[in-house]
């Protein structure tokens, strides 16, 4: 091999950040060549987003050196790397929903775009050339995910793309969709543009990327060819220690149905939601329920109806019925009276208040319990009491009970929440995406609370986009697709492949018995 | 700019408390700058505006009789801005009070029993409630926005009240003034001290401070009204009845409101005048944020605007200053606070002056 | 009813409504880049005044029209650094800059009530005004009247049809994603603030130098308030703002109507039927809560920060 080659399309050298708090990047280097594709990894919170928006140049760096193409540049603003021939395709998509694809590509173009006649041409061919068509006049809000991700990468080749970053690009795809996706990227590696694929997904690293640079706490913990790595190696890399990393719970089969869903549907009057058809469903008393599925399948509608912020008419009420009650049509704290217990997608702003204290936000789902209200009046000794008591059985870090609900790291703030709803020793448990964007740590804890909780004989049901979780947790699996839910399996005896054609709708397996 | 933000990852407490005061202080000095500049002694002015008035026991019984309507509103405003919701009709939820209470007073002037004034008092504050609860059934019913229906009510309750002096309630034997009959004896608000016009309103005004630091503080609803105001979807997560507590909120402060108004007019006015508030209904508002949303606040924040009411009219007898004059501070007032409140979050740093590299601050400009 | 007295009202209608449709295509960009500006009434009650000043001083109106836009663009910078530099609370803020600027206009003009001023005079175009029923209104008009046509036009031009208002409409849906892409959030939402402010002063020029000319303190009225609520009807399209405005202006002349009628209603009354009109509109656009997340801004209102 020649010791002669081209520099490197990307050098970074000795990268840091700083954000008041914390150490986002500490010294981190990183080498792409042309036409790699080239994943960071990590786990949530490691740096790859802040070294993701020094590379873009959405934000500068405190110290260290960006080499392009050999040589030394800075990253003023996204414009500027744009015009070098960077591009980036955000995980939570910068598309503009009231626009159509042609008015969002334009704005990224700027001058570029030419008169609309000639952007709509060229958006068609372009797009049509990598296998991903797109009809330049719909409006951004009609298109699935999957399409609107056509458009950030369709926006990107439209220049003359060097390097191409991806962020998490595959957390809204089903596996198919993801396997077009590596489709595409293979083919833009193989004309030459270098891909920096960000993620915490070890499979699909290894499948995709020749080469991996794996951050933890800010910093490089090892650079490797995936290919050569085994789960366990990248897992320490990217994590440290590897306990209760891939935890293997024993599986449980449930008694007495406590949660019984037959037959709900819902027309949903926004334009932008879903409609839920015919949902059936059984969560039994020592057992966990898992729902896989990408966002934007039902999951936000079925929750709010679960947990009564959308209550159903009398006549539907029947349709959800807890230990033999009809609760459709009860209002969230009836239900939490019943023995109900919510943990919600979002924590900050949803499931707590962000500029509350923690005792208050103990208070939030808590005051029909322990005397925490009487006659109306808050009875601020118990309140605090019962915050400690989460604070402490549920190792969460904080200064105190005072502190404001914002100023907690996200693992430890769903600790919280996790344990103010297990402290009040529901009968029915129902969490969304209770581990997303929490750091490893914390979601060990949170799982081991769960099958704990499980174990005392409550009933749980988890809907969650991370298949690994789901299949780690839950007894049972099903999957729900464009508002429909396909029939309850036995996890011990379904594979990703099963649930991922669940999650495209096709419900009808002929292989495995039913649960 | 030479001075740049920096963010603090919290809320200072501190701050919090003297941003206010830092507020208050701005504006006194703008105002000193304002008068040098039209040719008036800077102090001196300010003096006139602010010592003068209180230089004597009737001048502190005046302060305390403008103070009450503007301390009423101010707590009714407590209670819905914790909420979020943006009552802009304090205003005319008072003078609806003033009207609707009047409508009742010249009715039964001829009383010689107490309840007289009871049933005016009580009457005047349900239509100030009632008159806020029209915001409360646009917003709740219709999706309304209550910053727009309570400003327009605004207009419609003073219109009302000008076509009530001018027709159905002026005075028959008031020589063609546009002003009601005075009320009987038995309808009006008892002095306090003779010959000072602080009246009897004044009890209320304490009883309503306790009430809404109870409210708020204290109480499960003062709570659910905090919740609903700072994050909406956990309100309705856990239950709590969104629609209730609107109503709640609105007609407590069009009742604090609507009170505030039947008591200038059986207190120190006597009859019902087109000039029953020279806006004390928005003078509130100010008021309302300046003593950031807590009784206490409130409590010294009335007696400083009811001072710049004095003042103003001080300062448009000895000064020669329009009497626009107290408007005018008090928008300054606000726009300060909200200046200042920056600092609650952001520690201000001057520009090119950085720490040492090993607890590096990042500079972190506000514009893009 | 007679054709005269269509025509009457049809000019007024016009006339009346002009302050508003100003106001409103100001406010209009303003919300379209997600900015909520509460302002409105202290930026014309200043440009008013300024206008009036100015205009009284030299007997010079057009330095007096200048001088309002100017008027409106300094108040609204006070605005765009409190809460677009600062971040502070949209609502808040504009309600200071109300309370501020209805303090200072009369505070300034407080020795200019009652003056007297030869303000700007209806000039109709030869022939066309001569058209019945129509005629009067759309070409018996004084400048200023004209003036808005033209800025009608432009601002629905540039909207619906330039690259700016693109940018315009990307910022206010997702300020976030405009900024990743490098547009100047911040930048644009100043200006089109500052447009805002330009025109709410012009609006209050108008009013101060050809409507009514002469200056009285609040002599706005509350068209301000109006304004904001016509944004709201006309579910920020431009096209409905021109027909709101107008309609509310109708609403304001109601007596005219009256007197045709031959109804005796007592003046305060009457006086109420824009507010209450303004509430009428509101009730019925509002109930349709999709319709409004349909087409209102999404970022509208909320503080954004660089850097995110």
């Amino acid at each position: 091999m020649s010791e002669l080659h081209p520099p490197p399309r990307l050098l970074l050298r000795g990268i840091t950040k700083q954000y008041p708090g914390t150490l986002a990047n500490d010294r981190v280097s990183l080498t792409i060549r042309a036409g790699e594709i080239h994943a960071l990894l990590g786990e949530n919170g490691a740096g790859k987003s802040t070294l993701m928006k020094i590379i873009y140049g959405v934000t500068q760096p405190d110290a260290g050196e960006i080499i392009w193409e050999g040589q030394p540049v800075t990253m003023r603003d996204p414009a500027q790397a744009r015009e070098r021939g960077i591009g980036m395709v955000f995980q939570h998509f910068s598309l503009f929903e009231t626009l159509s694809v042609a008015e969002n590509i334009a704005l990224a173009l700027g001058v570029a775009a030419g008169t609309p006649r000639q952007l709509e041409q060229k958006i068609r061919e372009v797009s049509q050339h990598y296998g991903m068509p797109l009809e330049p006049q719909r409006l951004v809000h009609s298109l699935s995910i999957g399409e609107r991700q056509r458009v950030e990468i369709v926006r990107c080749l439209m220049q003359d793309i060097k390097l191409l970053i991806l962020d998490e690009p595959t957390s809204v795809l089903t596996p198919q969709e993801a396997n077009d996706l590596f489709t595409v990227l293979r083919r833009l590696a193989v004309e030459g543009c270098s891909i920096l694929f960000i993620s915490h997904k070890l499979n699909e690293v290894r499948a995709l990327c020749e080469q991996a640079t794996v951050l933890r706490g800010g910093r490089v913990s090892g650079d490797c060819v995936p290919a050569e790595c085994s789960d366990l190696d990248l897992a320490r890399l990217m994590v440290g220690a590897t306990d209760g990393l891939g935890a293997q719970y024993p599986k449980a089969a449930g008694q007495h149905p406590f949660l019984q869903i037959r037959g709900l549907s819902w027309h949903n009057t926004d334009p932008f939601g879903v409609s839920l058809e015919e949902i059936a469903l059984d969560v039994r008393a020592g057992e966990i329920v898992g729902i896989a599925g990408v966002a934007g399948n039902g999951q936000d509608e079925l929750l709010a109806l679960l947990s009564g912020e959308q209550r159903l008419a009398r006549d539907q009420a029947e349709r959800i019925r807890f230990l033999d009650q009809a609760v459709g049509g009860l209002r969230p704290d009836a239900r939490r009276r019943q023995g109900m217990a919510f943990i919600p997608a979002e924590r900050l702003g949803h499931g707590a208040v962000p500029d509350m204290s923690l005792a208050d936000n103990g208070l939030l789902t808590g005051f029909q319990q322990d005397g925490l209200v009487r006659g109306g009046l808050i009875r601020h000794g118990r309140v605090e009491a019962f915050a400690r008591r989460i604070i402490e059985r549920f190792a969460v870090k904080t200064p105190g009970t005072h502190a404001n609900a914002r100023s907690l790291s996200g693992g430890n703030l769903q600790k919280f929440i996790l344990g103010r709803e297990i402290l009040q020793q529901p009968k029915l448990l129902i969490a969304a995406h209770p581990t997303w964007g929490v750091d490893v740590g914390a979601a060990a804890a949170i799982h081991r609370a769960l099958i704990e909780l499980r174990d005392a004989g409550a009933a749980i049901l988890v809907i969650s986009e991370d298949l690994e979780e789901l299949f780690q947790i839950s007894d049972r699996i099903a999957a729900l697709s464009h508002g429909r839910l396909s029939p309850l399996r036995a996890t011990a005896e379904t594979t990703a492949t099963d649930v991922g054609r669940w999650m495209a709708g096709q419900f009808d397996l002929p292989t495995h018995s039913a649960a | 700019m030479l001075l740049s933000l920096e963010p603090r990852g919290y809320e200072s407490r501190p701050m919090l408390w003297f941003s206010p005061l830092l507020a208050a202080l701005l504006t006194l000095a703008s105002g000193a700058l304002l008068f040098a500049v039209l040719g008036h002694p800077p102090l001196q002015t300010l003096r006139v505006l602010l010592i003068d008035p209180l230089s004597d026991l009737y001048g502190l019984s005046e302060l305390l009789v403008k103070a009450l309507p503007i301390l009423l509103c101010a707590l009714g405003l407590a209670v819905v801005y914790n909420a979020r919701i943006w009552n802009i009709g304090a205003e005319g939820q008072l003078l609806m009070g003033a009207l609707v209470g009047s409508a009742v007073a010249v009715n039964i002037i001829d009383w010689e029993s107490r309840w007289a004034l009871v049933l005016t008092l009580a009457v005047g504050t349900l239509g100030g409630a009632a008159w806020a609860g029209l915001c409360a059934w646009l917003k709740t019913a219709f999706n309304a926005n209550e910053i727009l229906t309570s400003i327009m009510l605004n207009y419609i309750a003073l219109n009302l009240l000008l076509f009530a002096v001018h027709g159905p309630l002026k005075d028959p034997d008031g020589f063609n003034f546009p002003e009601s009959a005075m009320f009987g004896d038995a309808t009006r608000l008892p002095e306090l001290i003779d010959g000072l016009r602080v009246h009897g309103g004044f009890y209320f005004a304490l009883l309503a401070l306790v009430i809404v630091w109870v409210l708020l503080q204290r109480s499960f609803l003062g709570f659910q009204i905090k919740v609903l105001g700072l994050d909406r979807k956990a309100a309705g997560f856990v239950g709590f009845r969104d629609k209730k507590l609107v109503w709640i909120a609105l007609l407590i402060s069009g009742g604090l409101a609507g009170l505030a108004g039947i008591a200038e007019v059986t207190g120190p006015i006597g009859q019902l005048v087109p000039q029953v508030s020279p806006g004390y209904g928005y003078a509130a508002i100010t008021v309302a944020f300046l003593g950031r949303l807590h009784p206490v606040g409130i409590l010294f924040a009335s007696l400083l605007m009811a001072l710049l009411y004095l003042g103003g009219e001080n300062a448009q007898m000895a000064a020669n200053l329009p009497q626009s004059i107290t408007l005018l501070f008090q928008g300054m007032v606000l726009f300060f606070l909200l200046a200042c409140d920056v600092l609650i979050l952001y520690r201000p740093r001057l520009k090119g002056w950085r720490r040492k590299p090993r607890a590096v601050s990042t500079q972190q400009e506000p514009t893009a | 009813m007679d054709m005269d007295l269509i025509s009457n009202i049809l000019y007024a209608m016009i006339r009346t409504g002009t302050p508003l449709l100003l106001v409103a295509l100001g406010e209009l960009v303003c919300e379209k880049s997600g900015v909520l500006n509460l302002g409105q009434e202290g930026m014309m009650l200043f440009g008013a005044v300024i206008g009036f000043i100015a205009a009284f001083s030299t007997g010079n109106l057009w330095l007096g029209v200048f001088m309002a836009c100017a008027a409106g663009v300094l108040l609204s910078l006070l605005f765009a650094f409190v809460a677009l530099g600062l971040s502070a609370n949209q609502v808040a803020t504009g309600l200071a800059l109300t309370i501020f600027g209805v303090g200072l206009s009369s505070f300034v003009g407080a020795s200019w009530v009652g003056n007297p001023l030869a303000g700007f005079e209806p000039i109709a175009i030869p022939l066309l005004s001569e058209i019945p029923l129509i005629g009067r209104m759309l070409f018996a008009q004084d400048l200023l009247v004209y003036l808005s046509f033209g800025l009608f036009a432009l601002v629905a031009w540039v909207l619906l049809k330039s690259r700016i208002g693109l940018i315009i409409q990307a910022v206010g849906e997702n300020p976030n994603a405009a900024s990743a892409m490098g547009l100047p959030v911040l930048r644009v939402r100043t200006l089109a603030v500052m447009f805002g402010g330009a025109m709410a002063g012009l609006a209050g020029g108008y009013l101060s130098l050809a409507y009514t000319p002469m200056w009285a303190d609040n002599m706005t009225a509350g068209r301000g308030w109006i304004a904001l609520a016509l944004v709201v009807f006309a579910s920020w399209r431009v096209g409905r703002v021109l027909l709101g405005a107008y309609l509310f202006g109708l609403a304001s002349i109601v007596h005219l109507v009256a007197q045709g009628l031959g109804l005796a209603i007592p003046g305060n009354l009457l006086a109420m039927l824009p507010y209450v009109a303004t509430i009428l509109v509101l009730v019925l656009l509002s109930r349709d809560a999709i319709r409004t997340r349909l087409y209102a801004p999404v970022s509208l209102g909320q503080p954004w920060k660089a850097g995110h």
